[in-house]
């Protein structure tokens, strides 16, 4: 449909919708509205934004998808309960200013969000519109129509910047600036407390500045919350790590902070425990989104002076969305050949459908049923192959998911000169080996109860540290859980 | 939080050393642990350099580095009053110190810095130290008189023979690993390939050996993984399991492979840098 077919389709289905007389039927009769996207050859060579969001007439065409239901089943599948029905019903009347409003009551990083949580999964997965074509992938498209509200807010500088409460003077202290630190920290300072961020890279933004792309999640989005946050008098203080510059037990017995936030996500890469791991070229995904992200390394010489491998053959391993950024980020920055090795079939993939299109789109070869048993090098210690094992599904496990199993004798090479390995986290200890008394079960995970505290007074945790892999959405819920329990805790 | 350049003297033709101020670094830091420098924000590297040491009272620390790319040269051009914006630290976890006995501390080249706050607090824990100092050439040996300040004995030595004896520092060593008692242990820090026969030397003579070592990193914090090495088969992260480790179990050969991965980069970035500082220099 072209812009002047759908200009005139959403002007007929205003009018119905004005005049009473817009049934279900006409809803469920609209196009989905595909998420307008940069060109998969152009995007190829650039490391600007994917996606390029909805005109203002395929959001209100969308919107009008929404069958409004009673129940609302999409609510209790956010995280963060945003009013769903009701934002999308001022979209439908061109409200976005109210619509932004509606969606900040719970969510305050709607812009990331929109872009990033994996929608399908959540909100839209019990979504009626979906559930009635019997495929999720066709109901409303929550996410994108928050992302349209989230940037007309931005676009307008629409910060509407929270409101704080009168001055308390009771220091609290958030331990890492990714999405549940800032959420924290914006919920916490709201009620007037004296927050500071400790952030132990150069720059805050923590996961959505060194790991999700550019291309996924422009930093300048990240920025305008980190600004936002700095506007509410709430501190960032960066190149701090606690544990070694200050230990908690420091920043609460000797400086005064009365409580502490541990957002400090799982930041310690897993590897595969494989011959040939430690040859150069293979990178965990974290180092290798990290250069490429926050030191901006595809502009080494031109600019930026980390440097990072430009391989023509890459082998990015896992199934999930670090390992979509990975194998993506390795086509930008000039590979030839990117092949995705995931151990299960796509269905069993972690990563979102959205980004699984993306990678094929833009060329990244699946390997699936197959795992790296062995890196294989050259004479100089170079990468120059895997070998891998062909694998069928057995039994589901505990994950409900079908257990993968290796066929004996399927092994088979392919030729590559760099491996990603993106096959999850495990707990940072450092937080742990320095904080006496923090309980941590046995995967070094800190344990928490329902509202975030920890086995220590003040002491509140939340995201990957806590949950182990999670997603931004979640990390951002349980930094709402511990702020408002921390703001009780000191009353 | 910038850090002001306080002080900085040239230790030879390419090795700095500065105070910088950076009180809560110094304030917590312990002889074996290392900093990440990065320069400016917007496009600098990260860097692990070591503490060389720190004053409490003035909440400095002192950095020694070798200007051999374009960050550290970058560094090298800073003058005193002038600003490093990050300095992420301390890192890593403190030298082990404890009377051993006698410390033989073997010192190559720019290795020297951050072998001294571990000598002298080995000296200060009652240890007899024994200092071998080895460099290419007499000029490019470093802190000769701090380690004399800290030492029992103290042995120099140079490739070209330009100054002490004419030998590499696995002589000298191999030397006191044979007197009675021999060392109760070694601390051995240089290049990748001094450390490498140091410990094939001590190893002989079963005398326990400690390495420092200096890998490529991003964050310092463990996240990356970038500076991994494979002691006693086991993986292990320089910036956070270490950067000391037992020399015995340490592989030196994967190791000097991973610290190269970057080289014709870093290269290109450091011709390219003096190209454009020559262009400058003659503009003005």
């Amino acid at each position: 449909m072209n812009e002047q077919q759908s200009k005139k389709l959403l002007d007929e289905l205003l009018k119905k919708y004005r005049d009473g007389t817009l049934k279900p039927s006409d809803r469920l009769n609209i196009p989905p509205q595909p998420m307008p996207v940069q060109d998969p050859m152009k995007r190829r060579k650039n490391v600007n934004e994917v996606a390029l969001g909805y005109t203002e007439i395929q959001a209100r065409l969308e919107a009008l998808r929404c069958l409004q239901c009673k129940n609302a089943p999409c609510v209790p599948g956010c995280p963060v309960i945003i009013k769903i029905k009701d934002f999308i019903a001022e979209i439908v009347e061109g409200n976005y200013k109210k619509a932004l409003d509606i969606i900040r009551e719970n969510s305050l990083l709607p812009a990331v969000c929109g872009r990033v949580c994996p929608q399908e999964v959540q909100c839209q997965l019990p979504c009626t519109v979906g559930k009635k074509f019997k495929n999720v992938c066709l109901s409303v498209s929550i996410g994108r129509l928050e992302r349209f509200v989230a940037d007309w807010g931005e676009k307008l500088h629409d910060a509407s910047v929270p409101k704080v409460a009168a001055e308390t003077g009771k220091k609290v202290a958030v331990i890492g600036s990714g999405p549940g630190g800032i959420v924290a920290a914006t919920d916490i300072r709201k009620t007037g407390h004296d927050v500071t961020i400790f952030e132990a890279f150069h720059k805050p933004g923590g996961v959505m500045v060194y790991g999700i792309p550019e291309f996924r999640l422009p930093k300048a989005i990240v920025q305008e919350e980190i600004d936002q946050l700095k506007t509410m008098g709430a501190n960032i203080v960066c190149n701090f790590i606690v544990g070694r510059t200050r230990t908690i037990k420091q920043l609460m017995e000797e400086d005064g902070f009365k409580a502490v936030y541990i957002g400090v996500g799982a930041g310690l890469p897993v590897f595969m425990g494989i011959e040939g791991e430690h040859l150069v070229g293979v990178y965990s995904a974290n180092e290798y989104l990290t250069r490429a992200n926050l030191m901006r390394a595809y502009d080494f010489g031109k600019g930026a002076d980390t440097p990072i491998a430009r391989p023509k053959k890459v082998a990015v391993i896992g199934g999930g969305n670090v390992a979509m950024d990975a194998a993506r980020t390795a086509v930008r920055l000039g590979a030839e050949k990117v092949y995705l090795v995931y151990r299960r079939s796509e269905k069993e993939m972690p990563a979102r459908v959205e980004e699984v299109h993306n990678a094929k789109e833009e060329g990244i070869e699946f390997h699936l049923l197959q795992n790296p048993k062995r890196i294989i090098g050259n004479s100089d210690g170079l990468v120059a192959a895997i070998e891998c094992l062909k694998y069928e599904l057995g039994e589901p496990d505990s994950s409900g998911r079908r257990r993968p199993i290796p066929i004996e004798g399927s092994e088979f090479q392919i030729e590559v000169d760099a491996v990603v390995v993106a096959i999850g986290n495990g707990a940072n200890p450092l937080i742990g080996q320095t904080t006496p008394g923090l309980a941590l079960n046995k995967w070094g995970n800190i344990i928490v109860d329902e509202n975030c505290k920890t086995s220590l007074e003040g002491v509140y945790a939340g995201g990957d540290i806590v949950l182990g892999a999670a997603t931004v959405i979640l990390a951002m819920g349980q930094g709402r859980t511990a702020a408002a329990a921390i703001n009780e805790y000191l009353k | 939080m910038s850090h002001k350049i306080l002080s900085k003297k040239q230790l030879c033709s390419n090795v700095f050393m500065a105070d910088i101020e950076a009180p809560l670094v110094a304030a917590a830091a312990k002889p074996g642990q290392f900093v990440i420098v990065c320069l400016s924000t917007a496009y600098s590297e990260r860097i692990p350099l070591t503490i060389a040491a720190c004053d409490r009272q003035y909440g400095t620390i002192r950095l020694i580095w070798q200007a051999v790319g374009k960050t550290t040269a970058e560094l090298a051009e800073l003058k005193v009053g002038d600003e490093v914006e990050n300095i992420l630290g301390p890192l890593g976890r403190p030298s082990h110190i404890e009377k051993f006995g006698t410390v033989v501390c073997v010192g190559g080249g720019i290795g020297n810095a951050p072998l001294l706050p571990i000598a002298t607090a080995m000296k200060k824990a009652g240890n007899k130290i024994i200092s071998i100092l080895g460099a290419r050439t007499k000029e490019l040996l470093i802190l000769e008189n701090d380690f004399a300040a800290v030492s029992d004995e103290k042995i120099v030595v140079t490739d070209d023979g330009s100054y002490g004896k004419k030998a590499l520092v696995t002589q000298p060593l191999d030397e006191v690993c044979q007197r009675t008692p021999k060392p109760d242990l070694a601390v051995a820090i240089g290049p990748a390939i001094m450390m490498k026969f140091c410990c094939e030397v001590t190893r002989r003579y079963n005398v326990p050996t400690v390495v420092s070592l200096n890998t490529i990193m991003i964050d310092g914090t463990g996240m990356c993984g970038g500076c991994r090495v494979e002691v006693a088969g086991q993986t292990k992260f320089v910036c956070v399991d270490g950067p000391e480790f037992n020399g015995h179990q340490v592989n030196f050969d994967l190791m000097m492979k991973r610290i190269q991965a970057y080289k014709k980069q870093e290269q290109q970035a450091f011709e390219e840098y003096k190209r454009h500082k020559c262009k400058i220099g003659l503009d003005s």
